[in-house]
């Protein structure tokens, strides 16, 4: 931006916690955000993500815990004196200044005189340069998102915060915006804060996801690895669907732990289980598992992890088909499959066989009991 | 096409009562008020008039009265201004603050107009009697020019200060409680001290209810004649008292319509000059 180069620096939060009442909307949450980073919290209303951003802005007072940008306590600083910006939920353009001025806000704040090559600059960034003299009103909503990033980002932040960004846009536009905003946190280096309930909106666009329920972080990392090893049987059914069976390990074979579960033996690797004690849940991803009408059963490898069932329900979806079989435990498991086989699928009815290689197996704590 | 007539027809079908309304009790009363203006005495008959083109009604009001027109003005001014400083805390309050006392609160600002109007002023005769506390006080501190307050332009002020009260407050509130909080909190983000935000986002946003509160208060007060009449002597009537007179007492017709009419036409311009200068701060 100013062509200088920033010194941006790790987010800390240490044992932040947020009591509304008695309620904890925040409990006791301790995290790294690394600098430059695309960090997302994932999570759904309520657990507890927004409340945390607001710490982060200066909008809400932590009830205990403390807020670190590098090794610079902030907690105790008002909002208006924190290296912090935020892009609000519906963005909160003032209705009554122009675009220009919206996003030359922070800057005269800070007496800064010459705003003008800065905002241009800016607004180049965000494609928004013909639109300088307009009101908020008079944009779209897409545009109205790109002021509010502009706005904010135009500060230097060391961190920008988004609450719920792209929230109020149509799929479509949201997907562009994905992308667009992912291409201007590359170009500032920037370390973006991104709180959002679409878990779609954050595999594709953050470096981690941290995943929080109830005022704490169930899991944090990399999409794909929180996706192919949940921890925790509510990553497992929040992000992405899974099939989870009840059973009970029942010893080892080399680095494999046995779980039997219904009269069947499960291959669990012990790498991929976070059970600890022996009465644990047998995870599997739908489109990990491949279906075999039940006469063709033999064909599935011998190492695979098998169960049997009855189709119950077939959803045709163009580039998959979606099953959902009943086991005789009366289950219902949900299967995808590609739509890469010539000839019939299975119908309602059929009895299959459901199989998938251990490695895509994973074991979780039961916690339900 | 059809259709689209019988939705027009519709249209003025609806407009109708209003018109009506509007043409029986504005329109007529308003010619009949500009025609009496201009009429002329009967020869050798006191307080009979006829129909004129006595033009010389308007210059010998004005060359009159032009004390009282002034006096309206600056009273209803400094009223306007009083209620404004007074109302915009309160609206502020109850608007950001207030939560859910906000109904209480603002049945508590109507409130009083349930009593009569001229109950009220009446009230204020003894609020501020020459004897009573408000008086002693400021005596005490020797601040009264006269040594009193009844009976002067200070208690025709405060009256209409008190009476058009609720006039500013309300638009106010509107205005206030229609900002955004988050406008607030992003304004706060983007390194305004509560000052800074409250000039660069609080006040431009409420500048609606401002002019509407200003207008409502200044307009009515402007011609009001009851607070003159109960609260100040002979020394600090208002134009509405002039009218008053000439028509209740003197019974001269053409000069109290001729006064109404030049206080309705100031009022207006007024009115509009300061829509036109409010205007440029482009409102919303």
């Amino acid at each position: 931006m100013a062509g200088a180069i920033k010194q941006v620096e790790d987010l800390h939060l240490l044992n932040l916690t947020k009591k509304f009442g008695d309620v904890a909307a925040v409990d006791d949450l301790t995290l790294t955000i690394p600098a430059g980073s695309f960090f997302a919290l994932l999570g759904a209303s309520g657990c507890g993500k927004t409340t945390t951003l607001r710490m982060v802005a200066g909008l809400e007072d932590p009830t205990s815990g403390t807020i670190n940008i590098g090794s610079k306590d902030i907690t105790n600083l008002r909002a208006f004196q924190r290296p912090v910006n935020t892009v609000f939920q519906s963005y909160a353009l003032f209705p009554h200044l122009d675009i220009f001025e919206n996003v030359a806000f922070g800057l005269r704040r800070r007496g800064i005189k010459d705003v003008k090559t800065p905002v241009n600059q800016m607004l180049e960034l965000v494609e928004l340069s013909a639109m300088a003299r307009r009101k908020p009103t008079q944009l779209s909503g897409g545009q109205q998102q790109r002021v509010a990033v502009a706005r904010a980002l135009i500060n230097e932040p060391d961190v920008l915060l988004l609450d719920e960004p792209l929230g109020a846009l149509d799929l479509k536009l949201r997907r562009q915006m994905q992308i667009e905003l992912k291409r201007i946190q590359r170009e500032v280096g920037t370390t973006f804060v991104h709180v959002t309930h679409d878990q779609e909106e954050a595999m594709t666009m953050a470096d981690t996801v941290a995943i929080m329920n109830v005022g704490r972080i169930e899991q944090l990392g990399n999409p794909a690895d929180i996706y192919e090893l949940p921890k925790t049987v509510f990553v497992a059914n929040f992000l992405g669907q899974s099939n989870l069976i009840n059973g009970t390990a029942q010893g080892r074979s080399g680095d494999d732990i046995l779980v039997v579960a219904y009269g069947q033996t499960y291959v669990v690797p012990a790498a991929r289980s976070s059970a600890t004690s022996d009465s644990m849940i047998v995870g599997v991803r739908p489109e990990k598992m491949t279906v075999l009408d039940a006469p063709d059963g033999h064909r599935a490898p011998e190492s695979h992890n098998k169960i049997s069932g009855r189709v119950t329900d077939v959803s045709y979806a163009g580039v998959s088909t979606q099953y959902l079989v009943r086991t005789p435990w009366d289950q219902e498991l949900t299967v995808f499959e590609q739509n890469v086989i010539v000839g019939d699928r299975c119908s309602v009815g059929d009895e299959v066989l459901l199989h998938w290689a251990p490695e895509h197996t994973f074991g979780l704590e039961n916690l339900g009991g | 096409m059809v259709v689209a007539k019988r939705r027009s027809r519709t249209g003025y079908l609806l407009l109708f009562p209003g018109m009506t309304w509007l043409a029986i009790f504005f329109a007529i009363p308003f010619v009949t008020l500009f025609m009496t203006s201009l009429q002329e005495p009967v020869p050798g008959k006191m307080g009979k008039y006829q129909a004129g083109f006595q033009l010389s009604n308007y210059t010998n009001a004005m060359a009159e009265y032009w004390p009282q027109f002034l006096r309206s003005f600056i009273y209803a001014g400094i009223a306007t201004l009083l209620a404004l400083v007074i109302a915009y805390p309160l609206a502020y309050f109850i608007a950001m603050k207030g939560g859910k006392w906000r109904p209480l609160l603002l049945v508590l600002v109507i409130a009083p107009s349930f009593a009569s109007f001229l109950l009220r002023t009446y009230a204020w005769r003894t609020i501020l009697a020459d004897e009573g506390p408000i008086t002693s006080f400021f005596n005490a501190l020797h601040l009264l020019p006269d040594d009193r307050i009844l009976n002067t332009g200070i208690a025709v002020v405060a009256g209409l200060t008190y009476n058009f009260l609720p006039f500013m407050i309300l638009p106010l509130y509107a205005a206030l409680e229609k900002i955004d909080p988050r406008l607030i909190e992003a304004s706060s983000d983007l390194y305004s001290s509560a000052v800074a935000t409250f000039r660069k986002i609080t006040w431009p946003l409420s500048l609606p209810g401002v002019v509407a509160g200003t207008l409502l208060t200044f307009i009515p007060a402007a011609g009001d004649y009851i607070n003159a009449e109960l609260l100040g002597s002979t020394k600090d009537r208002m134009i509405g008292n002039v009218i008053q007179t000439n028509f209740i007492e003197f019974r001269d017709y053409p000069t109290a319509s001729a006064l109404s009419f030049v206080l309705m036409a100031a009022i207006l311009v007024m009115v509009f000059t300061y829509i036109r200068r409010a205007g440029t701060e482009d409102l919303l």
